[in-house]
Protein backbone atom coordinates (compact mmCIF):
# COMPACT_ATOMS: atom_id res chain seq x y z
CA UNK A 1 0.00 0.00 0.00
CA UNK A 2 2.13 3.18 -1.03
CA UNK A 3 4.87 1.39 -0.56
CA UNK A 4 4.74 1.64 2.84
CA UNK A 5 4.30 -2.03 5.14
CA UNK A 6 1.91 -2.63 7.76
CA UNK A 7 4.25 -1.56 10.37
CA UNK A 8 5.05 1.27 8.64
CA UNK A 9 1.03 2.69 8.56
CA UNK A 10 0.10 1.00 11.54
CA UNK A 11 2.85 3.84 13.18
CA UNK A 12 2.30 6.05 11.14
CA UNK A 13 -1.47 5.75 12.82
CA UNK A 14 -0.82 5.27 16.25
CA UNK A 15 1.75 8.67 16.31
CA UNK A 16 -1.33 10.50 14.41
CA UNK A 17 -3.72 9.46 16.76
CA UNK A 18 -1.25 9.52 20.21
CA UNK A 19 -0.07 13.51 18.88
CA UNK A 20 -3.95 14.54 19.06
CA UNK A 21 -5.37 12.56 21.89
CA UNK A 22 -2.50 14.66 23.42
CA UNK A 23 -3.54 18.26 22.06
CA UNK A 24 -7.06 17.03 22.73
CA UNK A 25 -5.80 16.86 26.48
CA UNK A 26 -4.61 20.00 26.48
CA UNK A 27 -7.51 21.49 24.58
CA UNK A 28 -10.12 20.80 26.00
CA UNK A 29 -12.29 22.71 28.42
CA UNK A 30 -13.41 19.90 31.00
CA UNK A 31 -10.87 18.66 33.01
CA UNK A 32 -13.11 15.02 33.11
CA UNK A 33 -12.35 15.07 29.11
CA UNK A 34 -8.82 15.95 29.71
CA UNK A 35 -8.32 12.92 32.03
CA UNK A 36 -10.18 10.25 29.30
CA UNK A 37 -8.34 11.92 26.42
CA UNK A 38 -4.80 11.35 28.40
CA UNK A 39 -6.15 7.59 28.94
CA UNK A 40 -6.61 7.44 24.99
CA UNK A 41 -2.92 8.19 24.59
CA UNK A 42 -1.94 5.85 27.34
CA UNK A 43 -3.37 3.10 25.15
CA UNK A 44 -1.93 4.36 21.86
CA UNK A 45 1.66 4.38 23.50
CA UNK A 46 0.99 1.01 24.20
CA UNK A 47 0.15 0.16 20.85
CA UNK A 48 3.48 1.58 20.16
CA UNK A 49 5.25 -0.56 22.86
CA UNK A 50 3.30 -3.49 21.16
CA UNK A 51 4.56 -2.51 17.73
CA UNK A 52 8.07 -2.88 19.19
CA UNK A 53 7.26 -6.25 20.24
CA UNK A 54 7.41 -5.22 24.22
CA UNK A 55 4.26 -6.89 24.99
CA UNK A 56 4.76 -7.03 28.81
CA UNK A 57 5.61 -3.25 28.91
CA UNK A 58 2.50 -2.57 26.63
CA UNK A 59 0.34 -4.31 29.43
CA UNK A 60 1.92 -3.04 32.31
CA UNK A 61 1.15 -0.14 30.84
CA UNK A 62 -2.48 -0.07 30.05
CA UNK A 63 -2.83 -1.81 34.09
CA UNK A 64 -0.76 1.03 35.86
CA UNK A 65 -1.03 3.89 34.16
CA UNK A 66 -4.89 3.32 32.46
CA UNK A 67 -5.82 0.80 34.94
CA UNK A 68 -4.92 2.13 38.49
CA UNK A 69 -3.30 5.98 38.20
CA UNK A 70 -5.60 7.99 35.71
CA UNK A 71 -8.73 6.45 37.87
CA UNK A 72 -7.39 8.01 40.79
CA UNK A 73 -7.15 11.11 38.80
CA UNK A 74 -10.38 10.72 37.87
CA UNK A 75 -11.37 9.97 41.45
CA UNK A 76 -10.19 13.26 42.51
CA UNK A 77 -11.55 15.27 39.42
CA UNK A 78 -14.75 14.31 39.87
CA UNK A 79 -15.09 14.55 43.34
CA UNK A 80 -13.84 18.32 43.23
CA UNK A 81 -16.57 18.79 40.56
CA UNK A 82 -14.47 21.06 38.19
CA UNK A 83 -16.20 23.10 35.73
CA UNK A 84 -15.53 25.67 32.87
CA UNK A 85 -17.26 28.56 34.28
CA UNK A 86 -15.08 28.21 38.09
CA UNK A 87 -12.02 28.09 36.10
CA UNK A 88 -10.05 31.09 37.06
CA UNK A 89 -9.64 33.64 34.83
CA UNK A 90 -5.42 34.11 33.63
CA UNK A 91 -4.14 37.66 34.18
CA UNK A 92 -1.55 39.00 31.24
CA UNK A 93 1.33 38.28 33.36
CA UNK A 94 0.89 34.49 33.32
CA UNK A 95 0.37 33.97 30.07
CA UNK A 96 3.68 35.93 29.20
CA UNK A 97 5.01 33.66 31.86
CA UNK A 98 3.79 30.71 30.38
CA UNK A 99 4.48 31.43 26.43
CA UNK A 100 7.85 32.15 27.44
CA UNK A 101 8.51 28.72 29.82
CA UNK A 102 6.87 26.94 26.89
CA UNK A 103 9.11 28.40 24.16
CA UNK A 104 12.30 27.21 26.70
CA UNK A 105 11.00 23.90 27.32
CA UNK A 106 10.54 23.80 23.14
CA UNK A 107 14.34 25.07 23.06
CA UNK A 108 15.11 22.25 25.16
CA UNK A 109 13.72 19.36 23.02
CA UNK A 110 15.22 20.55 20.05
CA UNK A 111 18.30 20.31 21.16
CA UNK A 112 18.59 17.10 23.25
CA UNK A 113 16.42 15.62 20.27
CA UNK A 114 19.31 17.11 17.93
CA UNK A 115 22.18 15.28 19.72
CA UNK A 116 20.27 12.01 19.88
CA UNK A 117 22.05 10.88 16.50
CA UNK A 118 25.03 10.49 17.92
CA UNK A 119 23.93 8.11 20.93
CA UNK A 120 24.59 4.63 20.81
CA UNK A 121 21.78 2.17 21.24
CA UNK A 122 22.68 -1.35 23.57
CA UNK A 123 20.79 -4.30 21.87
CA UNK A 124 19.49 -6.94 24.09
CA UNK A 125 19.04 -10.15 22.24
CA UNK A 126 17.58 -8.65 18.78
CA UNK A 127 14.02 -8.22 19.12
CA UNK A 128 12.80 -10.74 21.38
CA UNK A 129 13.35 -8.27 24.66
CA UNK A 130 10.57 -7.23 25.33
CA UNK A 131 8.96 -10.68 25.77
CA UNK A 132 8.01 -11.45 29.45
CA UNK A 133 11.09 -14.34 30.13
CA UNK A 134 13.60 -12.09 28.47
CA UNK A 135 13.12 -8.94 30.18
CA UNK A 136 13.00 -10.89 33.50
CA UNK A 137 16.64 -12.36 32.99
CA UNK A 138 17.67 -8.89 32.01
CA UNK A 139 16.44 -6.58 34.79
CA UNK A 140 17.00 -9.54 37.28
CA UNK A 141 20.84 -10.40 36.14
CA UNK A 142 22.12 -7.32 34.49
CA UNK A 143 20.14 -4.51 36.16
CA UNK A 144 19.30 -6.06 39.48
CA UNK A 145 20.57 -2.90 41.11
CA UNK A 146 19.42 -0.35 39.89
CA UNK A 147 16.18 -2.36 39.83
CA UNK A 148 15.96 -2.75 43.17
CA UNK A 149 16.95 0.96 43.84
CA UNK A 150 14.08 1.87 42.11
CA UNK A 151 11.98 -0.41 44.36
CA UNK A 152 12.96 1.29 47.29
CA UNK A 153 12.75 4.58 46.26
CA UNK A 154 8.80 3.68 45.32
CA UNK A 155 8.84 2.51 48.43
CA UNK A 156 10.20 5.05 50.54
CA UNK A 157 7.60 7.96 48.24
CA UNK A 158 4.82 5.74 49.63
CA UNK A 159 5.47 5.59 53.02
CA UNK A 160 6.14 9.14 52.81
CA UNK A 161 2.69 9.70 50.88
CA UNK A 162 0.93 7.77 53.99
CA UNK A 163 2.40 9.90 56.50
CA UNK A 164 1.72 13.02 54.83
CA UNK A 165 -1.58 11.62 54.96
CA UNK A 166 -2.18 10.97 58.48
CA UNK A 167 -4.04 13.80 60.12
CA UNK A 168 -1.91 13.80 63.53
CA UNK A 169 1.49 11.80 63.92
CA UNK A 170 1.71 10.47 67.37
CA UNK B 1 -5.78 -18.68 6.01
CA UNK B 2 -9.36 -17.62 4.47
CA UNK B 3 -10.46 -20.71 6.38
CA UNK B 4 -8.22 -20.05 9.05
CA UNK B 5 -9.88 -16.46 9.47
CA UNK B 6 -13.53 -18.16 8.94
CA UNK B 7 -12.90 -20.46 11.77
CA UNK B 8 -11.52 -17.90 14.34
CA UNK B 9 -14.81 -15.72 13.16
CA UNK B 10 -16.48 -18.87 13.70
CA UNK B 11 -14.97 -18.94 17.76
CA UNK B 12 -15.57 -15.62 18.62
CA UNK B 13 -19.42 -15.82 17.46
CA UNK B 14 -19.86 -19.35 19.25
CA UNK B 15 -17.82 -17.59 22.46
CA UNK B 16 -20.06 -14.59 22.30
CA UNK B 17 -23.28 -16.58 22.29
CA UNK B 18 -22.30 -18.64 24.11
CA UNK B 19 -21.18 -15.62 26.92
CA UNK B 20 -24.76 -14.14 26.13
CA UNK B 21 -26.97 -17.54 26.65
CA UNK B 22 -24.93 -18.24 29.46
CA UNK B 23 -25.84 -14.85 31.37
CA UNK B 24 -29.25 -14.72 29.89
CA UNK B 25 -29.92 -17.87 32.14
CA UNK B 26 -27.92 -17.01 34.42
CA UNK B 27 -30.72 -14.57 35.25
CA UNK B 28 -33.55 -16.78 35.19
CA UNK B 29 -31.12 -19.23 37.66
CA UNK B 30 -30.30 -16.99 40.26
CA UNK B 31 -34.33 -15.79 40.54
CA UNK B 32 -34.88 -19.38 40.80
CA UNK B 33 -31.93 -20.43 43.27
CA UNK B 34 -33.28 -17.51 45.23
CA UNK B 35 -36.97 -18.23 45.29
CA UNK B 36 -35.60 -22.44 45.83
CA UNK B 37 -33.44 -20.93 49.16
CA UNK B 38 -36.55 -18.49 50.36
CA UNK B 39 -39.07 -21.57 49.90
CA UNK B 40 -40.80 -19.94 47.10
CA UNK B 41 -41.73 -20.85 43.53
CA UNK B 42 -39.75 -18.37 41.63
CA UNK B 43 -40.67 -16.67 37.82
CA UNK B 44 -42.79 -19.67 36.81
CA UNK B 45 -45.06 -17.74 34.29
CA UNK B 46 -43.56 -17.22 30.66
CA UNK B 47 -43.24 -20.64 28.59
CA UNK B 48 -43.15 -24.15 30.44
CA UNK B 49 -41.91 -23.52 34.43
CA UNK B 50 -40.20 -19.88 33.23
CA UNK B 51 -38.27 -20.91 30.78
CA UNK B 52 -39.02 -18.36 28.44
CA UNK B 53 -38.19 -15.60 31.60
CA UNK B 54 -34.89 -13.97 29.68
CA UNK B 55 -36.46 -13.21 26.93
CA UNK B 56 -39.30 -11.60 28.60
CA UNK B 57 -36.68 -9.51 30.99
CA UNK B 58 -35.02 -8.37 27.79
CA UNK B 59 -38.00 -7.28 25.50
CA UNK B 60 -39.45 -5.46 28.46
CA UNK B 61 -35.44 -4.24 28.58
CA UNK B 62 -35.78 -3.13 24.84
CA UNK B 63 -39.33 -1.18 24.86
CA UNK B 64 -38.88 0.58 28.04
CA UNK B 65 -38.68 4.47 27.75
CA UNK B 66 -35.17 5.71 27.36
CA UNK B 67 -34.18 8.48 29.51
CA UNK B 68 -31.07 10.70 29.10
CA UNK B 69 -31.08 13.27 31.83
CA UNK B 70 -30.61 16.75 30.33
CA UNK B 71 -28.01 18.17 31.52
CA UNK B 72 -25.57 14.72 31.47
CA UNK B 73 -22.84 14.40 29.12
CA UNK B 74 -24.74 12.21 26.77
CA UNK B 75 -21.81 10.66 24.88
CA UNK B 76 -20.34 9.67 27.72
CA UNK B 77 -23.55 8.54 29.36
CA UNK B 78 -23.49 6.14 26.15
CA UNK B 79 -20.11 5.41 26.46
CA UNK B 80 -20.05 3.98 30.23
CA UNK B 81 -22.66 0.79 29.94
CA UNK B 82 -21.04 0.11 27.03
CA UNK B 83 -17.73 0.25 27.85
CA UNK B 84 -18.84 -2.17 30.84
CA UNK B 85 -20.04 -4.54 28.42
CA UNK B 86 -17.67 -4.56 25.79
CA UNK B 87 -14.97 -5.08 28.49
CA UNK B 88 -16.75 -8.10 29.97
CA UNK B 89 -16.84 -9.48 26.80
CA UNK B 90 -13.25 -9.12 26.37
CA UNK B 91 -11.93 -10.73 28.90
CA UNK B 92 -13.83 -14.17 26.93
CA UNK B 93 -10.44 -13.95 24.01
CA UNK B 94 -7.98 -15.52 26.19
CA UNK B 95 -9.40 -18.25 27.68
CA UNK B 96 -8.67 -22.01 26.46
CA UNK B 97 -11.99 -23.78 26.24
CA UNK B 98 -10.92 -26.81 24.93
CA UNK B 99 -7.71 -28.75 23.92
CA UNK B 100 -6.96 -28.14 20.00
CA UNK B 101 -8.00 -31.20 17.53
CA UNK B 102 -6.42 -32.03 14.17
CA UNK B 103 -8.62 -32.50 11.17
CA UNK B 104 -8.24 -35.16 8.55
CA UNK B 105 -6.28 -32.59 6.51
CA UNK B 106 -3.77 -32.19 9.12
CA UNK B 107 -4.83 -28.38 10.05
CA UNK B 108 -4.88 -27.93 13.65
CA UNK B 109 -7.67 -26.12 14.90
CA UNK B 110 -7.87 -24.36 18.75
CA UNK B 111 -11.05 -24.04 20.80
CA UNK B 112 -9.57 -20.43 21.68
CA UNK B 113 -9.91 -17.48 20.18
CA UNK B 114 -6.15 -16.44 20.42
CA UNK B 115 -2.98 -17.99 23.15
CA UNK B 116 -1.30 -14.84 23.67
CA UNK B 117 2.00 -15.72 25.75
CA UNK B 118 0.53 -12.69 28.80
CA UNK B 119 -2.71 -13.87 28.55
CA UNK B 120 -3.06 -13.45 32.50
CA UNK B 121 -1.43 -9.71 32.15
CA UNK B 122 -3.41 -9.20 29.38
CA UNK B 123 -6.98 -10.06 31.79
CA UNK B 124 -6.09 -7.98 34.51
CA UNK B 125 -5.44 -5.26 32.08
CA UNK B 126 -8.85 -5.51 30.77
CA UNK B 127 -10.09 -6.09 34.35
CA UNK B 128 -8.52 -2.63 35.10
CA UNK B 129 -10.51 -0.78 32.15
CA UNK B 130 -13.84 -2.40 33.18
CA UNK B 131 -14.03 0.30 35.85
CA UNK B 132 -14.11 3.14 33.09
CA UNK B 133 -17.30 1.76 31.98
CA UNK B 134 -18.71 2.32 35.85
CA UNK B 135 -16.72 5.64 37.08
CA UNK B 136 -17.88 7.45 33.41
CA UNK B 137 -21.57 6.18 33.32
CA UNK B 138 -21.63 7.83 37.33
CA UNK B 139 -20.14 10.61 36.37
CA UNK B 140 -22.11 11.71 33.18
CA UNK B 141 -25.54 10.56 34.89
CA UNK B 142 -24.98 14.47 36.78
CA UNK B 143 -26.23 12.68 40.25
CA UNK B 144 -24.68 12.40 43.54
CA UNK B 145 -25.92 8.77 44.55
CA UNK B 146 -24.66 8.13 40.68
CA UNK B 147 -21.30 9.53 41.84
CA UNK B 148 -20.68 7.92 44.73
CA UNK B 149 -22.31 4.67 43.82
CA UNK B 150 -19.47 5.12 41.13
CA UNK B 151 -16.85 5.56 43.13
CA UNK B 152 -17.25 2.83 45.38
CA UNK B 153 -17.43 0.78 43.07
CA UNK B 154 -14.14 1.40 41.38
CA UNK B 155 -12.45 1.82 45.01
CA UNK B 156 -13.78 -1.34 45.81
CA UNK B 157 -12.46 -2.85 42.13
CA UNK B 158 -9.02 -1.73 42.32
CA UNK B 159 -8.37 -2.29 46.41
CA UNK B 160 -9.62 -6.14 45.53
CA UNK B 161 -7.75 -6.01 42.35
CA UNK B 162 -4.11 -5.86 44.27
CA UNK B 163 -4.73 -9.04 46.74
CA UNK B 164 -5.81 -10.74 43.23
CA UNK B 165 -2.73 -9.86 41.07
CA UNK B 166 -0.54 -11.10 44.19
CA UNK B 167 -2.72 -14.65 44.46
CA UNK B 168 -1.99 -14.74 40.65
CA UNK B 169 1.58 -14.23 40.91
CA UNK B 170 1.46 -17.29 43.56
CA UNK B 171 -0.36 -19.27 40.95
CA UNK B 172 2.18 -18.35 38.15
CA UNK B 173 5.05 -19.80 40.28
CA UNK B 174 3.16 -22.97 41.05
CA UNK B 175 2.34 -23.56 37.25
CA UNK B 176 5.53 -23.29 35.83
CA UNK B 177 6.39 -19.49 35.24
CA UNK B 178 4.47 -19.31 32.07
CA UNK B 179 1.76 -16.12 31.95
CA UNK B 180 0.06 -17.97 28.68
CA UNK B 181 -3.40 -19.50 29.95
CA UNK B 182 -3.29 -22.25 28.14
CA UNK B 183 0.16 -23.51 29.18
CA UNK B 184 -1.11 -22.64 32.89
CA UNK B 185 -3.74 -25.60 32.31
CA UNK B 186 -1.77 -28.23 30.21
CA UNK B 187 0.49 -27.47 33.63
CA UNK B 188 -2.66 -29.23 35.40
CA UNK B 189 -2.90 -32.22 32.48
CA UNK B 190 -0.33 -34.51 34.67
CA UNK B 191 -0.99 -34.89 38.16
CA UNK B 192 -2.42 -32.53 39.82
CA UNK B 193 -4.78 -29.59 39.84
CA UNK B 194 -3.19 -26.18 41.32
CA UNK B 195 -6.18 -25.83 43.84
CA UNK B 196 -3.87 -28.79 45.86
CA UNK B 197 -0.94 -26.38 46.01
CA UNK B 198 -2.55 -23.36 46.01
CA UNK B 199 -5.79 -23.39 48.74
CA UNK B 200 -5.13 -20.28 50.11
CA UNK B 201 -4.30 -18.58 46.62
CA UNK B 202 -8.03 -19.73 45.65
CA UNK B 203 -9.83 -18.37 48.50
CA UNK B 204 -8.11 -15.36 48.21
CA UNK B 205 -9.13 -15.13 44.65
CA UNK B 206 -12.67 -16.74 44.71
CA UNK B 207 -12.91 -13.59 47.43
CA UNK B 208 -11.63 -11.16 45.24
CA UNK B 209 -13.77 -12.33 42.21
CA UNK B 210 -17.01 -11.88 44.20
CA UNK B 211 -15.36 -8.09 45.00
CA UNK B 212 -14.76 -7.41 41.45
CA UNK B 213 -18.19 -8.91 39.63
CA UNK B 214 -19.58 -6.47 42.14
CA UNK B 215 -21.86 -9.56 43.70
CA UNK B 216 -22.81 -10.15 47.25
CA UNK B 217 -21.79 -10.08 49.89
CA UNK B 218 -20.02 -6.99 48.49
CA UNK B 219 -22.95 -5.33 46.32
CA UNK B 220 -22.04 -2.22 48.32
CA UNK B 221 -22.51 0.23 44.86
CA UNK B 222 -26.11 -1.27 44.53
CA UNK B 223 -27.36 0.01 47.89
CA UNK B 224 -30.59 0.91 48.26
CA UNK B 225 -31.00 2.54 51.70
CA UNK B 226 -27.63 4.94 51.31
CA UNK B 227 -27.64 5.26 47.65
CA UNK B 228 -31.00 4.98 45.41
CA UNK B 229 -29.40 2.67 42.64
CA UNK B 230 -25.88 3.06 42.87
CA UNK B 231 -24.13 4.05 39.97
CA UNK B 232 -26.85 2.88 37.57
CA UNK B 233 -29.80 5.30 38.90
CA UNK B 234 -29.84 7.52 36.07
CA UNK B 235 -30.04 4.84 33.63
CA UNK B 236 -32.92 3.08 32.04
CA UNK B 237 -34.07 0.83 29.16
CA UNK B 238 -31.19 -1.28 27.46
CA UNK B 239 -28.25 0.90 29.36
CA UNK B 240 -29.36 -0.77 32.36
CA UNK B 241 -30.05 -3.20 31.00
CA UNK B 242 -26.37 -3.40 29.91
CA UNK B 243 -25.02 -2.90 33.03
CA UNK B 244 -27.10 -5.70 34.89
CA UNK B 245 -26.10 -7.85 32.07
CA UNK B 246 -22.41 -7.36 32.10
CA UNK B 247 -22.47 -8.41 35.56
CA UNK B 248 -23.40 -11.95 34.94
CA UNK B 249 -21.09 -12.46 32.11
CA UNK B 250 -18.39 -10.93 34.22
CA UNK B 251 -19.71 -13.71 36.62
CA UNK B 252 -19.45 -16.06 33.80
CA UNK B 253 -15.76 -15.27 32.73
CA UNK B 254 -14.44 -15.29 36.44
CA UNK B 255 -15.79 -18.59 37.15
CA UNK B 256 -14.10 -19.74 33.51
CA UNK B 257 -11.21 -18.56 34.75
CA UNK B 258 -11.00 -20.30 38.43
CA UNK B 259 -12.01 -23.48 37.02
CA UNK B 260 -9.27 -22.88 34.41
CA UNK B 261 -6.45 -21.70 36.76
CA UNK B 262 -7.21 -23.70 40.01
CA UNK B 263 -9.44 -26.93 38.68
CA UNK B 264 -7.56 -27.84 35.40
CA UNK B 265 -9.93 -26.42 32.98
CA UNK B 266 -10.73 -28.87 29.90
CA UNK B 267 -8.53 -31.55 32.05
CA UNK B 268 -10.60 -34.02 34.29
CA UNK B 269 -9.20 -37.35 36.57
CA UNK B 270 -8.61 -40.27 34.66
CA UNK B 271 -9.22 -38.26 31.33
CA UNK B 272 -6.89 -40.47 29.91
CA UNK B 273 -7.94 -43.97 30.81
CA UNK B 274 -11.27 -42.60 29.57
CA UNK B 275 -9.99 -41.97 25.96
CA UNK B 276 -8.03 -44.82 25.88
CA UNK B 277 -10.99 -47.06 27.30
CA UNK B 278 -13.50 -45.24 24.31
CA UNK B 279 -10.67 -45.70 21.98
CA UNK B 280 -10.45 -42.16 20.85
CA UNK B 281 -7.26 -40.63 18.97
CA UNK B 282 -4.94 -37.95 20.60
CA UNK B 283 -6.46 -34.67 18.37
CA UNK B 284 -9.69 -36.21 18.12
CA UNK B 285 -12.32 -33.69 18.32
CA UNK B 286 -14.43 -35.45 20.78
CA UNK B 287 -11.38 -34.98 23.16
CA UNK B 288 -11.58 -31.73 22.83
CA UNK B 289 -15.54 -31.60 23.00
CA UNK B 290 -15.64 -33.91 25.85
CA UNK B 291 -13.02 -31.55 27.62
CA UNK B 292 -15.24 -28.85 26.74
CA UNK B 293 -18.27 -30.47 28.42
CA UNK B 294 -15.58 -30.51 31.76
CA UNK B 295 -14.75 -27.28 31.57
CA UNK B 296 -18.24 -26.31 31.26
CA UNK B 297 -19.57 -28.48 33.81
CA UNK B 298 -16.73 -26.74 36.50
CA UNK B 299 -17.95 -23.00 35.23
CA UNK B 300 -21.38 -24.21 36.39
CA UNK B 301 -20.76 -25.08 39.54
CA UNK B 302 -18.76 -22.08 40.16
CA UNK B 303 -21.56 -19.65 39.04
CA UNK B 304 -24.14 -22.03 41.65
CA UNK B 305 -21.52 -21.11 44.03
CA UNK B 306 -21.78 -17.87 43.40
CA UNK B 307 -25.25 -17.63 43.58
CA UNK B 308 -25.49 -19.76 47.06
CA UNK B 309 -22.86 -17.56 48.46
CA UNK B 310 -25.11 -14.02 47.38
CA UNK B 311 -28.51 -15.66 49.24
CA UNK B 312 -27.01 -16.91 51.96
CA UNK B 313 -24.75 -14.39 53.27
CA UNK B 314 -25.54 -11.00 54.60
CA UNK B 315 -24.01 -8.00 53.00
CA UNK B 316 -20.81 -5.77 54.10
CA UNK B 317 -20.53 -2.67 55.46
CA UNK B 318 -18.53 -0.54 53.37
CA UNK B 319 -15.52 0.27 55.85
CA UNK B 320 -15.24 -3.87 57.01
CA UNK B 321 -15.10 -4.10 52.89
CA UNK B 322 -11.64 -1.95 52.98
CA UNK B 323 -10.35 -3.99 55.98
CA UNK B 324 -10.81 -7.20 54.79
CA UNK B 325 -9.68 -6.18 51.22
CA UNK B 326 -6.26 -4.33 52.57
CA UNK B 327 -5.73 -5.51 55.89
CA UNK B 328 -6.48 -9.28 55.55
CA UNK B 329 -6.45 -10.04 52.13
CA UNK B 330 -3.72 -7.91 50.69
CA UNK B 331 -1.05 -9.80 53.78
CA UNK B 332 -2.97 -12.95 53.56
CA UNK B 333 -1.93 -13.08 49.69
CA UNK B 334 1.64 -11.76 50.09
CA UNK B 335 1.85 -14.78 52.86
CA UNK B 336 0.50 -17.24 50.19
CA UNK B 337 3.29 -15.83 48.03
CA UNK B 338 5.98 -16.35 50.50
CA UNK B 339 5.12 -19.83 51.02
CA UNK B 340 4.51 -20.84 47.93
CA UNK B 341 8.18 -19.71 46.96
CA UNK B 342 9.23 -21.61 49.57
CA UNK B 343 7.52 -24.66 48.73
CA UNK B 344 8.17 -24.40 45.33
CA UNK B 345 12.08 -24.10 45.86
CA UNK B 346 12.53 -27.35 47.83
CA UNK B 347 9.84 -29.28 44.99
CA UNK B 348 12.65 -28.11 42.61
CA UNK B 349 10.21 -26.13 40.02
CA UNK B 350 12.60 -23.30 40.53
CA UNK B 351 16.18 -22.48 39.87
CA UNK B 352 18.16 -19.47 39.89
Amino acid sequence: MLGYTITQWLFGILSFLSIMFGLMVVFSRNPVSSVLYLILTFFCIAGHYLLMNAQFLAVVHIVVYAGAIMVLFLFVIMLMNLNEDQEPQRTWLTKIIAAVAGGLMLFVMVGSLKGSEQLQLQSYGASQVGLVKNLGKVLFHDFLFPFEIASVLLLAAMVGAIMIGKRDIK
Amino acid sequence: MLSFILYKLLVCIIIFAISLGVAAYSTLWERKFAAFLQDRVGPDRAGPKGILQPLADGGKMFFKEEIIPNVSNRFLFILGPSLFMLTALMTGTVIPWGKDFTTAAGNTYSFQITDINIGVLYLLGVVSIGVYGIMIGGWASNNKYALLGAIRASSQMISYEIAMGISIIALIVTSGGTLSLREIVESQDEGVANIVWQPLGFLIFFVCALAETNRAPFDLPECEAELVGGYHTEYSSMKLGLFLFAEYINMFISSAIMSAFYFGGYNFPFAKELYHAIGLQEGSIWISLIGFGAFFTKIIIFINVFMWVRWTLPRFRYDQLMNLGWKVLLPLSLLNLGITIVVEYFRGNIHF
